[in-house]
């Protein structure tokens, strides 16, 4: 039985290490700034949060691996070659206290990735047993079961089922040759079913057609945020199967950020080759639609004083920046913008898998310091996002600092404000 | 050794070896960091990658809005450090003549007494950037001995420069003698320090220019 | 034409007395300044610029006054080496009546034998004579430097230059080493140095040591350490290179009328350019004034007339050890001494193969890990 050991997480990292990978390592200066742009640093204070701080093991094999004089180093005792209690120590910096939001790579002045190489160095400390025991509970989930939180298909069809209730609108389900696949986070067929029915309406509205895989309804992949491309490979090539089979021309994204970045952008590479069919953000399409004046609203407006929170993964690490702007302009009166917002903006703080990870749920909260600060200088009353996930956290952070203030997901607010049809 | 000795073997064989140490050592480091390869981008791309990689290049010049107010000391003092560094090693007269000599090109400078300013301001920012580093959290707790070598080689070509020019040591060719030793020194520890990222920061900012700009990212 | 009358037609009056002087030497310097005609009022005159230029203060013009005027003639010996006259021109080139002159009449050069009539065993029983009689009081002055390849290349009456330098500097009170040839070895000294020539204080070690350098040096500079001499019993105050301090404290550079141009980064691109006729700074066409100490910029030559950089050439920095190995003087001096394309060549040749190496083995190293990558299953995440 094969079992996760320090020799393969170092060759892990190893095979990770790329040109721009050495060039970020070399150039560091060690200004700090990243740890201005880091909300663990930030609303704690402890240094150790430094996202360059983060990357030690990556560092460390690149030096003794990929750089003669570090090679050199090591060999005559002038620098200690990497341990497992490194890998060990440095969990608690690589999952707990980084949610792979990407500011830190907004802001370093020499341009280094610092959440790319976060990515990286998941891999290595997954590989040699160093994650998370509760983000290790949610990949095998994801993989056994078929999502991180155990939702199995009867459940999603008993969502289904209520949806077509509620709305008197028929969900498809492994319907072929249509537009769209849509695919869901657990969390919204759980927790957020509006946006089902959300989907339901604007689907009929603009008259698009639309499916939903029984073998592929879960769009999160707890592969990337663990890092292991492997597993990551195994679970986004069940949409890819089902999207091909099907034959839909796009699949559909929810609202949920490091699922679009599990689709969008590593999908094709975790597979090694380009898709067949497109995949977008809903808002992309819901934008697209506006755009192609197929999208049409009733011509209500929202009056509450609002603002937009941007989901790292779909903004500043997707490139979703402009179509929820647009998008909110057409239901919304008094849309505020956060004074860090779009590519700036500061994340929930239970991205990246923080928030499957029980040791960080103290952190979490002390973190989420940000956001408040964020929101109580706004003075809104209303918060709109379009992530599953930003949303959870921020009920939660919220409820622990006592602030009451109504989210929705934009999806779901544009969905009530479709010309009425009869 | 007298000083005049002194200053005709740092003109001389010191400055070959130096040279051939730089350009030996960057040549080196650049091709050990190209030979590891980028992995190919699959997905479907918003734009090309190559022309992003440029314009991040230019536009990380500029700090990303709201960042100058949460991070302004190590901005200012660096942007002063880095301009009073450049203009004193680009614009002096006699530097752009080593310029034209070693590699000829040559462009127009700026009058000694601009120069005398811009290299105090690079001595002040750096000396501010020093205290920083002693004493900011985050600074302290990252710096190690490649950090404070690399501050000490990039403040003696500035320092040794101030003092030659202002003749504030005698004899005057052991003041400019310990300046271009300083510069050597400067040149021999950069391919092997941080100090390298002034080049290895094209390399650092394209590659993730282009990854965003591939996704529609303007970085 | 005889040597005496050639120089007597340059207007050079005292050569003519020389051998009157071996005849009978007056007593002091006081009686051979009036043996001249020169009134009281020119002599403190002279004293006056003296001090001046020896930085000493006015309360010693009576001291240099009533020191000439009693003290005897100092007994002189001077000794030419590899040299090429040049020293020895740049001292008679005075113009009559000078400062440099009248200091001729302070001492009795007893050899000199460029300029003395005497020649053969009669010039050199001179300098038996000189030296036996001054024993232990006579100044040296040296110019030119000294071949240690072989003794052959430079002789004097059939004796080496060391020796003679040797026997003559045992008995002297000090030395003066006229010229960079004989302060730092000068041209024979420029590499290769072919003759193994050195400097006087290379060979000189137990005796005290001027060096005035420069090709030439100037000549008030000369005559003024022997009136701090003759006056004050000492040698002037020297620098590390044993330079006169007086003269050589500070640099063509700092005393240049065209500092202002470099300063404000207005320099002469070529020697017949508008900033050439402007009189703009000579630094990119190599002048070498901030890295030499001398006073040219302020004595000035020729009656003090001008100086290279006033004739619109850089400064070769004829006075600094070594310059003629200094790199070309029409190079600026923030410029290597010599050309890098070869260093750099090698350098580029050696960081492209060790960069292809380290290149391959990184491809080798990051090929294997890949290729040894064991799929990690949602079963491998833990520890078993």
């Amino acid at each position: 039985m094969s079992t996760a050991t320090f020799e393969r997480g170092y060759s892990a990292l190893k095979e990770q290490i790329d040109t721009s990978i050495a060039s970020y390592l070399q150039s560091c200066v060690h200004c700090g700034m990243c740890a201005d742009a880091c909300l663990f640093y930030t609303e704690t204070g402890n240094p150790k949060y430094t996202p360059i701080y983060k990357l030690g093991p990556l560092k460390k094999v690149w030096e003794q691996e990929y750089t003669l004089l570090g090679r050199l180093k090591v060999k005559w005792g002038w620098s200690k070659p990497l341990t497992d209690a490194d890998l060990a120590e440095w969990k608690e910096y690589v999952y707990d206290s980084c949610t792979m939001c990407g500011r830190c790579s907004m802001v370093c002045p020499v341009g280094n990735d610092l959440v790319y190489m976060i990515r990286k160095t998941r891999e290595g400390l997954a590989a040699a047993g160093h994650a998370p025991e509760g983000l290790i509970g949610a990949t095998t989930r994801a993989v056994k079961i078929g999502s991180p939180m155990g939702v199995k298909w009867p459940a999603v069809l008993a969502q289904i089922k209520h949806v077509e209730k509620s709305t008197g609108l028929q969900i498809p389900v492994d319907q072929a040759n249509v537009d769209y696949l849509v695919l869901m986070s657990s969390m919204e067929v759980m927790n957020f079913p509006e946006y089902m029915e959300a989907i339901a309406k604007i689907m009929k509205s603009v008259g698009k057609t639309w499916t939903i895989s029984s073998e592929a309804f879960e769009a999160t992949n707890s592969g990337i945020q663990i890092g292991a491309s492997d597993i990551a490979k195994e679970i986004v090539s069940r949409i890819v199967n089902a999207a091909e089979k099907l034959q839909v021309k796009t699949v559909i994204s929810p609202e949920c950020g490091h699922a679009y970045m599990a689709i969008r952008w590593e999908g094709p590479n975790l597979i090694g080759r380009p898709f067949k069919f497109k995949v977008q953000h809903i808002l992309e399409i819901l934008d697209d639609l506006r755009d192609q004046g197929k999208l049409k609203v009733d011509g209500t407006l929202e009056e509450a004083r609002l603002t937009f929170h941007d989901p790292c993964q779909i903004a500043r690490r997707g490139g979703v920046l402009q179509q929820p702007r647009n998008l909110l302009k057409m239901v919304a009166k008094n849309f505020v913008e956060m004074e860090d917002h779009g590519q700036m903006n500061w994340c929930c703080g239970g991205g990246g898998g923080v928030s499957a990870i029980e040791e960080s749920h103290e952190l979490r909260t002390t973190v989420f310091k940000r956001k408040k600060s964020q929101l109580d200088a706004l003075k809104v009353e209303k918060l709109v996002t379009a992530c599953a996930n930003c949303r959870i956290i921020m009920e939660e952070g919220m409820e622990a600092y006592q602030m009451e203030m109504p989210m929705v997901g934009l999806t779901e607010m544009l969905a009530e404000h479709l010309p009425e049809t009869t | 050794m007298t000083s005049a000795d002194f200053l005709l073997m740092v003109r001389g064989p010191a400055f070959h070896l130096a040279t051939a140490i730089f350009i030996f050592g960057i040549l080196w480091r650049i091709l050990e960091i190209l030979s590891l390869g980028q992995p190919r981008e699959h997905a479907a791309v918003r734009a090309l990658g190559i022309s992003g990689g440029f314009r991040t290049i230019v536009r990380r010049f500029v700090p990303a809005p709201g960042v100058f107010k949460r991070s302004m000391f190590i901005i200012l003092a660096g942007y002063l450090f880095h301009a009073g560094f450049l203009i004193s090693l680009f614009l002096f007269d006699p530097h752009i003549l080593l310029f034209k000599e070693t590699l000829g090109i040559s462009w127009p400078g700026l009058p000694a007494p601009l120069i005398n300013v811009s290299t105090l301001l690079g001595i002040f920012a750096m000396i501010a950037l020093l205290i920083n580093r002693l004493t900011h959290p985050v600074l302290k707790f990252l710096s190690g001995l490649e950090d404070y070598l690399s501050w000490t080689v990039t403040f003696l070509p500035l320092v040794t420069g101030y003092i030659a020019f202002q003749h504030l040591l005698q004899p005057y060719p052991l003041a400019l003698a310990l300046h271009i030793l300083s510069i050597e020194l400067l040149m021999i520890v950069l391919p092997f320090t941080k100090l390298m990222h002034t080049l290895t920061f094209l390399i650092a900012r394209w590659t993730t220019g282009s990854r965003a700009a591939q996704r529609g990212i303007e970085v | 034409m005889t040597q005496s009358n050639l120089i007597k037609n340059r207007g050079y009056h005292f050569l003519p007395q020389q051998e009157e002087i071996l005849m009978s030497i007056p007593p002091t310097i006081g009686d051979s300044l009036r043996k001249q005609g020169l009134s009281r009022r020119e002599f403190l005159k002279f004293c006056a610029t003296a001090a001046s230029l020896m930085a000493l203060p006015p309360t010693m013009i009576p001291r240099i006054a009533e020191a000439l005027e009693n003290t005897p003639r100092q007994s002189v010996i001077w000794l030419s080496f590899q040299e090429c006259t040049g020293c020895t021109e740049s001292l008679t080139r005075a113009h009559a009546p000078t400062i440099e002159n009248l200091i001729f009449n302070m001492i009795s050069l007893d050899y000199h034998h460029t300029l003395q009539a005497a020649s053969g065993d009669a010039a050199e029983k001179a300098r038996a004579e000189a030296m036996k009689a001054n024993h232990g009081n006579y100044l040296l002055v040296v110019d030119g430097s000294i071949p240690l390849g072989n003794p052959g290349y430079s002789t004097i009456a059939g004796i080496s230059n060391q020796d003679m330098l040797h026997e003559v500097a045992s008995g002297a009170k000090a030395i003066i080493a006229v010229g960079t040839c004989a302060a730092f070895g000068g041209l024979p000294y420029a590499y290769p140095n072919p003759t193994g020539a050195v400097s006087v204080q290379e060979l000189i070690r137990d005796k005290p040591i001027v060096n005035v350098p420069g090709c030439p040096p100037i000549p008030v500079v000369i005559s003024s350490i022997v009136a701090h001499y003759v006056t004050l019993g000492t040698l002037p105050q020297l620098d590390s290179l044993k330079r006169p301090m007086p003269f050589y404290g500070q640099n063509i550079h700092d005393r240049c009328y065209r500092r202002h141009f470099y300063h404000r980064g207005k320099f002469a691109e070529t020697f017949d350019d508008e900033g050439a006729k402007q009189g703009w700074c000579l630094y990119k066409l190599g002048c070498k004034g901030p890295v030499t100490y001398n006073a040219c910029a302020v004595l000035k030559w020729n009656d003090a007339t001008s100086f290279p950089i006033e004739s619109g050439h850089g400064c070769l920095g004829c006075s600094e050890p070594n310059f003629w190995d200094a790199g070309s003087f029409y190079k600026a001096l923030s410029i290597p001494t010599a050309g890098v394309a070869t260093a750099a060549s090698y350098a580029t040749v050696g960081g492209v193969a060790i960069g292809v190496v380290a290149g391959i083995r990184n491809r080798q190293q990051k090929t294997f890990a890949q290729q040894h990558h064991q799929t990690v299953t949602v079963d491998d995440l833990e520890r078993k």
